[in-house]
């Protein structure tokens, strides 16, 4: 599981049929003290989260596909909790906040 | 999951026969910025996308379920054509890791001018 930012959203029509009725964010990984760390990546929504929001992120198939849909589905990502605080020795990094 | 833009297609007339029908794309991903991220590669597309498209790509064993025939040897996949895409414009992806430092060149003792003593 992966620490992440909603930095965005992705809107397509055109899609796998799979995909339909998800909402697809833009996750930005981030550090304990919220800094971002590495490239930004695509995943579909389970949690209603929004942009703004610290959430733990999925980047696996089978996860994916558990919370999402069916065996045959092709989902690799996918946002599984939105984050209040995260505590890492005396720093407290909060969950809605300043993107 | 990733963003990318369609560069081009790919023609291969020999191949295997569970790749025949499915169109091949080359694509670079890039993140919520625009930024590339990595070099183009090739993806199967079962959705009709066209060059300049921005997309939705999935790899790994979902690339193959995203194709109309699920055993099929690609690992690479179009999932999605987007039609508009936002991301906040204050958050900018880290900066790029830099190149390792080169290695300091080793020294070389200088090989003294006097002559040496002779062994008895």
């Amino acid at each position: 599981m992966i620490l992440c930012r909603v930095v965005g959203h992705s809107v397509s029509t055109v899609k796998h049929p799979a995909f339909e009725g998800t909402t697809t964010l833009i996750c930005q990984p981030v550090n304990e003290k919220g800094e971002a760390r590495g490239r930004s990546f695509l995943a579909c929504d389970s949690v209603q989260a929004g942009v703004g929001d610290l959430v733990l992120a999925a980047r696996e198939g089978n996860t994916a596909r558990q919370l999402l849909g069916s065996d045959t589905d092709p989902h690799h990502a996918v946002v599984l909790a939105i984050v209040d605080e995260v505590h890492v020795g005396d720093h407290v990094l909060t969950g809605p906040g300043p993107v | 999951m990733q963003l990318a833009k369609v560069l081009g297609t790919v023609v291969a007339e020999t191949k295997h026969e569970a790749l025949v029908g499915v169109k091949l794309l080359v694509i670079q991903p890039h993140d919520h910025t625009g930024a590339p991220d990595g070099p183009p590669i090739v993806a199967a597309d079962a959705l009709q996308a066209g060059t300049g498209d921005t997309i939705q790509w999935v790899t790994g064993r979902e690339a193959a379920l995203a194709l109309p025939s699920t055993y099929t040897p690609v690992d690479c996949a179009v999932v999605a054509i987007v039609d508009e895409f936002w991301s906040d414009p204050n958050v900018q992806p880290p900066p790029e890791p830099g190149p390792a430092p080169a290695p300091k060149p080793k020294r070389t003792r200088k090989r003294s001018t006097t002559t040496r003593r002779k062994k008895k």
